[in-house]
């Protein structure tokens, strides 16, 4: 009992206690890195109980919450399950998802492949129309903000067309493209330009009049002012735009590859839906969430490295 | 001396939502080379646009701004401003912000590193050699203000216009700035314009002080001439009789005959 109790606080708050000790670190250094370093090190050796406890509780505070949550849903997953036919509890998912996971870039034919090439196909589809719509909507919208004729012009056409589901884009693709894949593509350059255009226009509107005064007394060259000026000032904004779309592109993609078919995560729910397999449909819900997650968190991170303080 | 910017019967009407407005009228001025001329008077009095004006941020409605022979079309580095809140631009370093400018004005003929040794000599002059790779969101509001200074020297324009270059620091910070900048002007000889709000920091820096009567349609009320020996210690000028009386002449001005009517 006794050494069970003493062995548990010496090993734990170890690890609770380093981001912490990080953080106090971090502020000085940038002052003067070679006077803070004997100082940190006192407290490291006697932090005291207190602050142990504190480490503690701040990490139970910040892990507690998301497990709780997760833990219900997971509960009411199992419940629900277990009232209905059919559908799969967190067990058969689990297991369904191990043998899915052990191979995921198995190729049997164009219509059965691993989960790994799905995701991947979808994600190259994003990039892809994402890519088209960032070449066009960034100067676009670059010139919106630049000019008012042009933002007047431009304008009622993007009102009038925003509002649109991307979907009721796709037939005009399969049109134009006459192949299912382009014209999957196709929709999510339709979803992902109107964030990129509005928010590059409203970023070079925003541009404090100081920066352009600046430009004036120093007589800089239209280039200098778009590489110097315009483009830092309005990049938080762009990275806003980008991400917005990228967020919606995720969530077409998946209802543009159920019609189109192919292979892609949308196409594998739809399939997976007709060979009953619907443990599979969860392990994509999840998927898809993930890696929709992951793509905020990236861009999120890109975007931070690029915001300035202006003070 | 050298007449360097002349000011002839110049006029500035705003148009607004409720009909024009006039901001300033029969302005009359002739700043010599090497002058120090300050622009003093209550808020709304129009020195800031007078400034704007010999800036060519903006054009005026009636009368002509002349500068080294040429008319004032707009802005140009021949002119170098000081802008009240820095407007350094936050994605350059200090040394970055003050090479945008070397690179305008000497880029065309000098080579790199002539370019970045007259960066660094624009920030040394103003002590901020120490800091010169940090980003302005890093450094003292003051530290801003100095690399904005330098900014405007390094240009080595023919005058320097500062729109009210210290009023967003705290006492202290802003003596240490015009003593600074005292000692800049000794060295570089600079034509200087400068609004202010401060009558200490008008007599300390100027030759002559420029008092403007309230607006709308404010114009020139008086011209002080400070004929105080240079350089100034702001030290002994305290108990200086004439800086006394100098500085005795603009309350005087501000606060008797251009008393600000409540509002």
């Amino acid at each position: 009992m006794t050494t069970a109790s003493m062995t548990m606080p010496s090993s734990m708050p170890d690890k609770a206690s380093e981001p912490l000790r990080e953080k106090t670190i971090e502020q000085p250094v940038a002052s003067s890195s070679a006077t803070v370093a004997p100082v940190v090190d006192t407290p490291a050796i006697k932090i005291g109980r207190g602050q142990l406890r504190e480490a503690l509780s701040v990490l139970v505070r910040a892990v507690l919450p998301p497990f709780i949550g997760l833990a219900l849903l997971v509960g009411i997953w199992a419940i629900v399950a277990m009232k209905t036919s059919g559908f799969p509890g967190p067990l058969k998912t689990w297991d369904a998802a191990v043998i899915i996971f052990s191979d995921p870039f198995y190729v049997n034919g164009p219509n059965d492949q691993g989960i790994g090439w799905n995701i991947l196909s979808s994600l190259k589809r994003v990039a892809i129309g994402f890519g088209f719509a960032a070449a066009v909507g960034i100067p676009l919208g670059f010139a919106i903000g630049r000019f008012k004729f042009l933002n007047a012009m431009v304008d009622p056409i993007i009102s009038l067309l925003r509002p649109v589901s991307p979907l009721a884009w796709l037939p005009i693709g399969l049109l134009v493209f006459h192949r299912a894949d382009p014209a999957a593509t196709w929709t999510i350059f339709i979803c992902s330009i109107w964030p990129m255009i509005i928010n590059t226009a409203v970023g070079v509107q925003r541009v404090p009049q100081d920066y352009m005064n600046v430009a004036r007394v120093l007589n800089l060259s239209e280039m200098k002012i778009l590489t110097k000026i315009l483009f830092p000032a309005v990049l938080p904004y762009m990275l806003t735009g980008i991400r917005l779309s990228i967020g919606t592109a995720w969530l077409v993609i998946v209802a543009a590859e159920m019609l189109t078919g192919g292979v892609g995560i949308g196409f594998w729910v739809w399939d997976e839906w007709n060979n009953l397999k619907v443990e599979h449909i969860v392990i994509a819900i999840f998927v898809i969430g993930i890696v929709g997650l992951l793509l905020e968190m990236l861009l999120l991170q890109i975007a931070k490295r690029f915001s300035y303080e202006y003070s | 001396m050298k007449s360097l910017v002349q000011v002839q019967d110049v006029g500035m009407r705003f148009d607004t939502k409720k009909g024009s407005f006039v901001a300033l009228r029969d302005i009359n001025l002739n700043i010599s080379e090497g002058e120090v001329v300050t622009l003093i008077g209550h808020s709304g009095c129009g020195k800031s646009t007078l400034l704007n004006l010999i800036a060519g941020l903006t054009l005026p409605s009636d009368g002509v701004l002349i500068c080294n022979g040429r008319e004032i079309a707009g802005p140009g580095p021949e002119r170098g401003v000081v802008f009240q809140n820095h407007s350094l631009l936050p994605w350059l370093s200090c040394f970055d912000n003050v090479m945008l400018a070397v690179e305008r004005v000497f880029g065309a003929k000098e080579g790199r590193a002539k370019l970045k040794a007259r960066t660094k000599a624009a920030l040394e002059m103003v002590h901020m050699d120490h800091a010169m790779y940090k980003y302005p969101h890093e450094v003292s509001g003051g530290m801003k203000q100095r690399v904005g200074i330098a900014r405007a020297f390094a240009m080595e324009p023919k005058i320097l216009l500062m729109d009210e270059p210290f009023g967003a620091l705290d006492a202290l910070t802003r003596a240490s700035l015009q003593d600074e900048l005292i000692g800049v002007m000794g060295k570089t000889g600079a034509t200087v314009v400068m609004v202010t709000h401060d009558v200490d920091e008008a007599v300390l820096l100027s030759d002559r002080v420029v008092m403007m009567t309230n607006g709308p349609a404010a114009t020139i009320g008086e011209i002080l001439e400070v004929k105080l020996d240079k350089p100034r210690n702001r030290l002994k000028l305290a108990h200086d009789p004439l800086f006394v009386e100098y500085r005795a002449a603009i309350l005087e001005f501000l606060y008797q005959k251009q008393l600000k009517q409540a509002a």
